[in-house]
């Protein structure tokens, strides 16, 4: 277990506030969907909250991060408003992307967020041009690439962690093996069980490290960061976690996973542990959780009933923004 | 007016632009010494041989703010980035509601006569034009190719540059002035009154022959150059046949689903047209297969300035369609 030396409590516990709001946000998206107010296909990140968390935390409000299909954690993380994530999830105007992207699309480039992508492996290069894009403005920015284990056996992984490599951007490029390719286990398709181990290939830093623990995650991204504010070049971090829920909230969809091995995950919960790690530092009582769970339910509620109030798209607007002026 | 080739018109476009606006960069394969010399490694990027992390680089830092300039060369390299251009350029804009603009131009030269076969001869332009989101030029001048490359690099989206290799060295005149051309914007490259010819890149020169050549025998034949496939020139096109009352549409591309059937929707989809049209139309397309090697093969396949003739006189000797 990592020790949180370098992060305030205030910190510590904000770290916890955002887990929370991942998980109560999904909680009632996956509620509202199989309801029939989400539509689509919505992808739940339960279980890799500490991924997202731990290596937001150790971003600054300029730097920039790309997502993938299960995009909620890293929006959240980075600071995207839940009224507008609802919004979106509920298909209304008042969304992120105006109710033309759903829950794969939700972007806030404003806040450094580059985008939810649908495609597999599809971000990766556009995020490593914000990585080169910082490298150009010069003011030590960073970007992030997150994807996952099903993306890491994909060209654009090999072919930018090669070019970041070469051109020295500020890069980091986070695994999130979660063991599953949709519903393909990584065991059946990848040749090492180390996503990491592939950074050797490139001839920059590869860490494996405990996706469940937010401070481990925080440490390993922080390290990886400082890197690459200094020219030091990309680091690939390997964050070993698990989704607690099937591939998507689709009904009926089938999910091969071993129902033991989800459970045994379950008890590995990332909020639960840095729960129990504010609390061995006696910088969490049960009064302070009741007050975070208590935030983070009320700006949820305000963000449904944002949702739920705010007015669908005309359907005329289905040919706003096709192209830019 | 002095002259440049094509291709120096199109360089000097992109340098003039570059020397303006320090966003804009440059990426391809192998870097272009006149560029990189005058703009440094910095700014003229050449990349490993991976078309689809290069372009999918140039779309994040378009959504960061640069101006990127994605240079394919040949159409057919780019389809291993088919991703990045249909699945993330084309359509990033539209779903994120437009909060932010992914200003790029992409560059990639098509076309035949160049006797290297099927994977380095291709006119795609027509898979890109299904794409909603991508906007996309084929100039057939140096003049127009200067004007549009200006406007490309400086419009707030993405848009292919398509250039034909056969004109690569051919000359035309090019003022030294600032000047752009708008996309959207077809150009008449000769009037007449018998026929319309609508044509593209190095097939207009081949209607210009072809149209200096019926000109002996009275036949009047109006050539038009849409230059910009995204957005089309509807309105030219039509004006132009409801003048002639006959349509003829060269393309090096073949016919199946392609700019010589949009052209010819366009063109019959509307009413006041459709009633003027004294034919059929009629579409010169190269043949619908691979671009073949031998040159025996490769003259077979495309069109040239004869078999546009044959598509005149074909279209003048046709009779009105039948009202029975």
């Amino acid at each position: 277990m990592a020790l949180s030396t370098n992060l305030s409590p205030d910190k510590q516990r904000e770290m916890l506030r955002q887990m929370l709001t991942i998980r109560r946000f999904e909680e009632r998206a996956s509620a509202d969907y199989l309801a029939g107010k989400i539509y689509g296909v919505v992808h739940c990140y339960i279980g890799e909250e500490a991924v997202a968390v731990g290596v937001c935390t150790a971003l600054g409000g300029n730097d920039r991060i790309i997502s993938t299909h299960r995009g909620h954690g890293h929006c959240i993380a980075k600071g995207a408003d839940l009224n507008r994530m609802m919004a979106e999830l509920y298909g209304r105007q008042t969304g992120y992307c105006k109710g033309k992207g759903g829950s794969m699309h939700i972007a806030d480039f404003g806040i450094g967020m580059l985008g939810a992508n649908g495609i597999v492996a599809g971000g990766i290069s556009i995020v490593t041009g914000a990585g080169l894009a910082a490298q150009m403005e010069g003011k030590g920015g960073v970007a992030v690439s997150f994807f996952g284990d099903g993306a890491s056996n994909a060209g654009p992984f090999h072919e930018c962690l090669n070019i970041a490599a070469a051109w020295k951007l500020p890069m980091i490029y986070v695994c999130e093996n979660n063991m599953y390719a949709a519903q393909t286990a990584a065991a059946q398709t990848h040749a090492l069980p180390d996503v990491a181990a592939r950074a050797a290939g490139y001839g920059i830093p590869g860490i494996v490290v405990d996706g469940n623990d937010v401070f481990a995650v925080h440490q390993a991204a922080s390290g990886a960061v400082d890197r690459a504010r200094s020219g030091g070049g990309p680091t690939l971090i390997e964050c070993k976690t698990y989704r607690w829920r099937a591939h998507t909230e689709r009904k009926g969809q089938p999910d091969p996973r071993d129902q033991a091995e989800v459970e045994a995950w379950k008890r590995k919960d990332p909020i639960a542990l840095l729960e129990r790690q504010l609390r061995d530092q006696g910088e969490l009582d049960d009064p302070g959780l009741r007050a975070i769970e208590g935030g983070v339910m009320s700006a949820l509620e305000a963000a449904v009933a944002f949702a739920e109030a705010s007015p669908f798209p005309l359907p005329e607007q289905a040919t706003d923004d096709v192209f830019a002026a | 007016m002095r002259e440049l080739t094509y291709n120096e018109a199109a360089l000097e476009a992109i340098a003039e632009e570059m020397r303006r606006d320090p966003k804009i960069f440059y990426m391809s394969t192998d870097a272009l010494p006149p560029l990189l010399k005058e703009f440094g490694e910095q700014r003229v990027k050449a990349t490993p041989i991976t078309e689809a992390a290069f372009t999918g680089i140039g779309i994040g830092a378009a959504g960061c703010g640069f101006r990127p300039i994605v240079d394919w060369r040949q159409v057919t390299f780019c389809f291993v980035a088919m991703d990045q251009i249909v699945n993330q350029a084309a359509k990033i804009h539209y779903m994120f509601g437009g909060q932010v603009t992914f200003p790029m131009l992409f560059r990639a030269s098509v076309g035949g006569g160049g006797l290297v076969a099927a994977q380095h001869s291709q006119s795609p332009y027509s898979m890109f034009m299904n794409v909603a989101g991508l906007k996309m030029f084929l100039p057939s001048t140096p003049y127009d190719m200067k004007g549009l490359i200006k406007t490309a690099i400086r419009d707030n989206n993405p848009v292919i540059s398509f250039e034909s290799s056969r004109l690569m060295g051919r000359r035309g005149p090019v003022p030294d002035e600032d000047y752009t051309i708008p996309l959207g914007q077809a150009d008449v490259k000769r009037e007449g009154s018998d026929v319309t010819v609508v044509a593209l890149a190095w097939l207009v020169h081949e209607a210009l022959a072809a149209a200096e050549e019926l000109a002996k025998e009275g036949i009047s034949v109006e050539i038009v150059d849409p230059r910009t496939l995204v957005p089309l020139d509807k309105d030219t096109i039509r004006s132009s046949v409801r003048k002639t009352g006959r349509l003829v549409i060269a393309d090096e591309a073949g016919p199946t689903a392609g700019f010589s059937a949009e052209v010819a929707a366009v063109v019959t989809e509307d009413a006041a047209t459709f009633a003027r049209l004294k034919a059929p139309v009629k579409r010169v397309c190269a043949l619908q297969v691979p671009i073949p090697y031998s040159p025996v093969l490769e003259n077979a396949v495309f069109p040239d300035r004869n078999r546009i003739i044959a598509g005149i006189r074909e279209v003048l000797d046709a009779k009105q369609p039948a009202a029975a």
